[in-house]
């Protein structure tokens, strides 16, 4: 497979030519951009295979970005970065459509493998994220809930835990195969899943548990 | 009144008598406050000499106007004369004393009220013309501080004064306040011509109504103004709590982030000590700005998510290696769960001492029934049946603190395959904090022992 174009935006021009410079040789970099209507336009002009994503942006956050590219092109698939880690800046850019969400602090090595896998359709949590989403899904659905329109998407497989539990615990996809004697594809398909809950659930505890997060 | 320079040098000329203090009073000389002013300041001012609220001084003052029938007013208007602005050493009247134009001002405004006063009584005498007289001195004073005042007086006095101007055409009328003011002078003849004419073999209710057509105009004539000044003060609120804040911001900037970016300067030449310095202040960072949690906070490790934010920190500052935390769920700590922290942060030393990792992941998630702990290297791993009797001795204390509590240590290891420790304490019934639960009080005493030092003074009892 030829190397992904990826397109950067970040508000920090040091951290995007430090991107840049690390991921050089293993993804083709094809545009940078600085706020939300750059970052649209430039998207729209180049259609990368992945947008590797600030959650902060100075004109409406990330999220912003994903929502509007996801009205035009679907198929631009979208990597969330962040320095915050706040789960409320995460659940919403990732409920917005982001395919993934890795710390800032991520290795290169692992950030060009997360954008690999995000250009493969996969999806990309990084172990916050996983405890994020085993906290926000935790206990069944409560009473004062209206459940979604397909229950099963307000609770997680005991499956999926166990998958998110050792991605929490810094696993790789590879290692959670063997560990739980399946194949990495089933590991994917397992993360996909709940990625899928995550953006479709309308559990409004997500919401509440992030803000709540932030509170305590 | 006193020469306006005994102001100034004088430290404390004006302690007063004790009842009259409270504590949060300043101490310092009466001078009239800047910041929370509705008029000259004088009630701010008092406010924070005597360390009284603005609001309960104003009080006292329209209360002691109304009881004095209006001789509050010039008491004010004197006061604002002869105390000094806060930062300023004179007092207005020290410069108006040597104002010729503006005491003839002062002298021709009262005089011109004391004519309309007169004439006033001698038509038609009653209670308003009893409250109007003290006026007279409240005009003579506003003037010469009109005339004398700091710009920040006159700023204020203009704005005081600015429904006046709106009847004059001063300021351009627009369509609403003409008609507003229209229908205030409708509301005002009527309600005057009402009470006029209401003789004492009238029922009670028909100068009551006067009354009310009186206060009406008067609200509907003043009431947008009063707003404004209100909403004007809230904003220099707004604004001074702003400045504060950005105080406080700057301070902990400086505190904390740049003395870590100084002795990272310092330690170029430390690779690992660079690090460990730029993840510390990254976290320091975070957990004050995204989870609003002071890092010095004392009571920190009374939870699971607390004690293994502890943890974490321990061992970055003490060895180097990153920890990799994440915790799902949080409750208070008791006995079990301090020491099953405790033996938590003794397989996280352990893995940052022995391990060789460049990385450790400490995973603790809270559940309905119990609480587990793993933590996991990628390191070099060691086979259990080898195990140097030093290593051992740790492996076994771990385990020891787990069973005594009834919890269990399993040790997954071989060599090159990295070392992964699970740890598991069922939980009492303690109510679940955080997540999505509600939160309960930190009130349990049990877990402020933190790790490494297990509280034995209950042990007896498990």
């Amino acid at each position: 497979m030829s190397a992904p174009r990826v397109v950067l935006v970040d508000d920090h021009g040091l951290f995007r030519s430090g991107v840049r410079a690390e991921l050089g040789r293993q993804v083709e970099v094809v545009g940078e951009a600085d706020d939300v209507q750059p970052a649209i336009d430039l998207i729209g002009e180049l259609l990368p295979d992945v947008v590797l994503l600030d959650v902060h942006l100075p004109g409406g956050g990330g999220q912003a970005v994903v929502q509007a590219v996801k009205a035009s092109h679907p198929e631009v698939r979208f990597l969330a970065l962040s320095a915050s880690d706040a789960p409320e800046d995460v659940i919403a850019v990732i409920r917005a459509g982001a395919r993934g969400y890795v710390t800032k602090t991520i290795s290169t090595a692992e950030l060009a493998d997360a954008v690999r896998r995000v250009a493969a359709g996969d999806a990309v949590f990084s172990h916050r994220l996983a405890g994020f989403v085993l906290d926000a899904f935790a206990g069944g659905p409560t009473a004062d809930v209206k459940p979604s329109f397909d229950p099963e998407l307000d609770q997680l497989t005991s499956r999926e835990r166990e998958v998110l539990r050792l991605i929490a615990q810094g696993y790789t996809y590879k290692e959670i195969a063997r560990e739980l004697f399946i194949s990495t594809k089933t590991v994917e398909s397992h993360v996909s899943s709940v990625l899928r809950k995550l953006q479709l659930s309308t559990r409004h505890q997500l919401t509440r548990w992030a803000a709540e997060r932030r509170l305590t | 009144m006193e020469h306006p320079a005994r102001w100034h040098r004088d430290q404390f000329p004006h302690r007063g008598p004790h009842w009259l203090r409270n504590r949060n009073g300043h101490g310092g000389p009466l001078r009239r406050e800047q910041a929370d002013r509705l008029g000259g300041g004088v009630a701010a001012g008092i406010a924070a000499w005597r360390g009284f609220s603005p609001t309960t001084v104003r009080i006292v003052f329209v209360l002691a106007t109304l009881v004095s029938a209006g001789w509050g007013v010039p008491l004010y208007v004197l006061a604002w004369l002869f105390i000094p602005m806060a930062g300023a050493e004179s007092n207005i009247f020290s410069k108006a004393r040597t104002d010729a134009g503006g005491i003839r001002l002062a002298v021709g405004l009262a005089s011109l009220l004391i004519f309309v006063l007169l004439v006033a009584g001698a038509l038609n005498g009653g209670w308003f013309i009893s409250w109007a007289w003290p006026q007279v001195f409240s005009i003579a004073g506003l003037a010469l501080i009109w005339r004398n005042g700091a710009e920040e007086d006159q700023a204020t006095l203009r704005h005081l004064l600015e429904p006046l101007g709106v009847a004059t055409d001063d300021v351009k009328p627009n369509r609403r306040s003409a008609l507003r003011l229209v229908i205030a002078g409708a509301l005002m003849a009527g309600g005057l011509g009402w009470l006029f004419s209401a003789h004492a073999s009238l029922a009670l209710l028909r100068p009551l109504g006067g009354v009310l057509l009186v206060i009406a105009a008067i609200v509907l004539a003043l009431g947008p103004w009063w707003l404004r000044i209100a909403r004007d003060l809230a904003l220099e609120r707004q604004a001074k709590a702003r400045a504060e804040e950005r105080v406080d911001i700057a301070a902990r900037v400086h505190d904390s982030v740049l003395q870590t970016l100084a002795l990272i300067q310092r330690r170029a030449n430390d690779p690992q000590k660079v690090i460990q310095l730029a993840r510390m202040q990254e976290r320091e960072l975070r957990s004050w700005l995204f989870e609003g949690r002071d890092p010095d906070e004392a009571n920190e490790e009374l939870t699971v998510a607390g004690g293994v934010r502890k943890i974490q920190q321990d061992v970055e500052a003490k060895y180097g290696v990153p920890v990799e935390a994440v915790t799902v769920g949080d409750c208070d700590l008791d006995d079990n769960l301090t020491a099953l922290l405790a033996a938590a942060g003794e397989a996280t030393v352990n893995a940052a001492k022995w391990s060789g990792a460049s990385v450790i992941s400490l995973f603790a998630e809270v559940e309905a029934g119990e609480v587990s702990v793993v933590v996991r290297d990628r390191g070099k791993g060691f086979d259990p049946e080898t195990v140097p009797e030093d290593r051992k001795g740790l492996a076994e204390s771990v385990r020891g603190r787990m069973t005594r509590r009834g919890g269990t240590a399993t040790v997954t290891t071989a060599p090159g395959e990295g070392t992964k420790v699970t740890l598991k304490m069922p939980r009492s019934s303690l109510p679940q904090r955080g997540g999505l639960g509600g939160s309960s009080p930190r009130d349990d005493p049990g877990g402020s022992g933190g790790m490494g030092a297990p509280r034995n003074k209950r042990a007896g009892r498990a």
